[in-house]
């Protein structure tokens, strides 16, 4: 029953898919929570006999949910928020990731230092005065306040990728490089034509995570581009969740046809849309988020 | 030939040693000078987005800000900002208390069940690609505000798991200071394992690193699944779980739902007098010094710890390296003893033994 030392027995077997299982509905039990209430309506929602499929296909939850979070225009400027600057991150980390993976100048060690550091450290700390300087710079509330820093190698995150890059860098083998420097390379052509293209695996990963973590960062976002009180005209999603009440009682004022007002359905229903283009995002990428984790080493020695 | 192999090696070893003491070539010195170039963009960022940041706002903290029409306005506490965080602060201790206990207590929890649940993914089961799908869909959508509405709305605990008795049962045997970080632990199951995907990541691409001869060897040698656990998983994945625990920490400590955090930017932008810019970045700086020492605690728990193997396979090696050189010793000894023997021959003074007898 148990199982020889060759052949796992059924009843362990049986025990590891029950686990698997029983975990993986805990996992996917908020999504299902949300979409099942986001379809109901709101008689629906009082009715105690249901629990958990509503008793018609409802979708004006959604429609109602979509106009107070300005949709289409919200999901554009996310994608612009989180698309710029991770090509941004892209340039600055593999290039810094190269250098710390194939050169041997004096203080290496002093800067990978402090890379770790600014990954321990809290945002919090240098929240304040990146704030000022932003203003300053008169970046503030526009998307350059999140283009810069991820210009410069300072983006959010910004430490993991450098270390990805520099992991993935230093296995690429040295005659390769040595190869091409006595065929008449520089560095820079070196770089470019020989590290780069090999580093393909790498460029996923920090792309997808980057994408996906600036995406869902709202805190830094509101601050730096939304704006505190929403000054500017630039928000995301994730912000426009954020703010939902506020924004949906400003909606329900202005609309013109009866809007009801904010409930669970509703809330539930700005959530779902909220994190929706990501996931059709991840289950279409999902072979590249799950292999290229193997493939970069992310994890370091 | 068995003697110019020797040599040539003896040759190397020396030439490597020499190496060492020879600085590298004027070639090999311009060549790193390059990564300098590639450094620019990240020495400016630091400089610019680190640095700078970093210490005007230490300078913030040990002032108070009050913003004008015409600007903003310094006036210089010293440390006035810290003591009034620490006495007289009604919230700020309270909250750094709370984030103590429940860092300390849910970080174990969600690396212990990474890794349990990376080991289940990473045995031989059907249907692979579907649960890691579902394992790692909270990488994807985890932020703030969605755990925020997911804990607002119910849907952050399970109501067909009875989590009452199971808090009242913990907190009638428990003390009321320990309990209710677990009960809040239990409570909030779901945000909890949503936590740990990242870290089932990690944990996974550490496990399918680990040399599958290992086991066989262990399996020969009649090892149990449960003592190869112990002696070949967990070694082969302590830094993981080392990087792991500060990944979880670092991911509470920065969340925007993080209470602290709440606070600190709730005093950045309040309008009363003795709050404000300085007065956050003092917080700032408290909470950052917190966060710290507790990553650096967890880091030196779980780094400092050689496991029993590591400790007997160096002991052995010194031992070997000892009975080596005893035995060099001992042949050294042996040859000077033997040239001495000789020269004392040559000259006269001993009449040995073989002498003696040719004598005859």
């Amino acid at each position: 029953m148990l199982g020889s030392k060759d052949r796992e027995g059924f009843l362990k077997q049986f025990l590891v898919y029950a686990l698997l299982i029983c975990i993986g509905f805990i996992y996917v039990y908020p999504i299902l929570h949300m979409v099942s209430s986001s379809l109901m309506t709101l008689d629906d929602l009082l009715d105690s006999s249901i629990k958990w499929l509503p008793s018609s296909f409802n979708l004006s939850n959604f429609e109602q949910a979509a106009k107070s979070m300005d949709f289409w225009n919200a999901l554009w400027q996310s994608i612009v928020i989180a698309g710029v600057p991770t090509i941004c991150n892209l340039i600055s980390c593999s290039v810094t990731g190269y250098a710390l993976a194939r050169f041997d100048f004096r203080g290496k060690k002093i800067v990978m230092g402090i890379i770790i550091l600014s990954f321990v450290l809290p945002s919090q700390i240098t929240m304040i005065p990146t704030y000022v300087l932003y203003s300053k710079l008169g970046i503030l509330n526009t998307v350059w306040a999140f283009i810069l820093p991820a210009l410069f190698g300072q983006g959010f995150k910004a430490p993991i990728f450098i270390l990805i890059f520099w992991q993935f860098f230093r296995q690429i083998p040295k005659a390769l490089i040595e190869a091409a420097r006595i065929d008449g390379a520089g560095h820079f052509k070196s770089f470019f034509k020989v590290a780069l293209p090999s580093a393909t695996p790498a460029f996923i990963t920090v792309a997808l995570f980057s994408f996906v973590w600036y995406w869902n960062e709202s805190y830094l976002t509101e601050l730096y581009i939304h704006g505190v009180y929403g000054q500017s005209e630039w928000t995301t999603l994730v912000v426009q969740l954020d703010n939902f009440a506020a924004n949906y009682s400003s909606y329900a004022q202005t609309a013109t046809n009866a809007a009801t007002n904010l409930n669970e359905s509703i809330n539930m229903a700005g959530t779902l849309l909220s994190i929706l283009p990501l996931t059709i995002l991840y289950f279409v990428l999902q072979r590249h988020f799950v292999e290229s984790i193997d493939r970069t080493g992310i994890t370091g020695e | 030939m068995a003697e110019t192999t020797k040599m040539s090696r003896k040759d190397k070893k020396a030439l490597k040693e020499r190496m060492k003491h020879l600085k590298s070539g004027k070639l090999e010195r311009r060549y790193a000078r390059m990564g300098y170039i590639f450094m620019i963009p990240w020495f400016i960022g630091a400089a610019v987005f680190l640095a700078y940041p970093l210490g005007s706002s230490f300078w913030y903290a040990l002032n108070n800000i009050r913003i004008t029409p015409l600007g903003r306005i310094f006036s210089f506490v010293g440390q006035g900002n810290f003591t009034q965080i620490l006495i007289q602060d009604p919230d700020f201790m309270i909250y750094l208390v709370d984030y103590l206990t429940s860092t300390i207590i849910s970080t174990p929890i969600i690396v212990v069940f990474a890794l349990i649940i990376a080991m289940m993914l990473n045995m031989k089961i059907k249907g692979k690609g579907f649960f890691r799908l579902i394992f790692f869909l909270p990488v994807i959508i985890v932020s703030g505000p969605i755990l925020g509405m997911l804990t607002a709305e119910g849907a952050g605990s399970i109501s067909a798991i009875d989590t009452q008795s199971l808090t009242s049962a913990i907190s009638s045997v428990l003390p009321d200071i320990i309990a209710k970080p677990i009960s809040d632990v239990f409570n909030n199951m779901i945000t909890t394992l949503w936590y740990s995907g990242v870290q089932i990541l990690i944990f996974l691409s550490g496990l399918q690193k680990i040399d599958k001869s290992m086991y066989e060897a262990a399996k020969i040698d009649g090892g149990s699944a449960w003592e190869c656990f112990w002696k070949i998983t967990l070694p082969n994945l302590k830094s993981m779980i080392l990087l792991n625990t500060i990944y979880t920490i670092v991911f509470i400590s920065n969340n925007s739902e993080n209470p602290i955090i709440v606070l600190i930017e709730e005093s950045m932008f309040s309008g009363t007098k003795e709050k404000g810019y300085g007065y956050a970045s003092a917080m700032a700086w408290l909470y950052s010094v917190v966060v710290l020492i507790l990553v650096g605690l967890f880091a030196l728990l779980l780094a400092t710890r050689k496991d029993q193997y590591e400790k007997q396979v160096k002991r052995a090696i010194k031992a070997r390296k000892k009975e080596a050189r005893n035995k060099k010793k001992i042949e050294r000894r042996n040859r000077r003893n033997a040239k001495k023997i000789e020269r004392q021959r040559a000259a006269g003074k001993i009449t040995t033994h073989t002498t003696d007898r040719s004598d005859y």
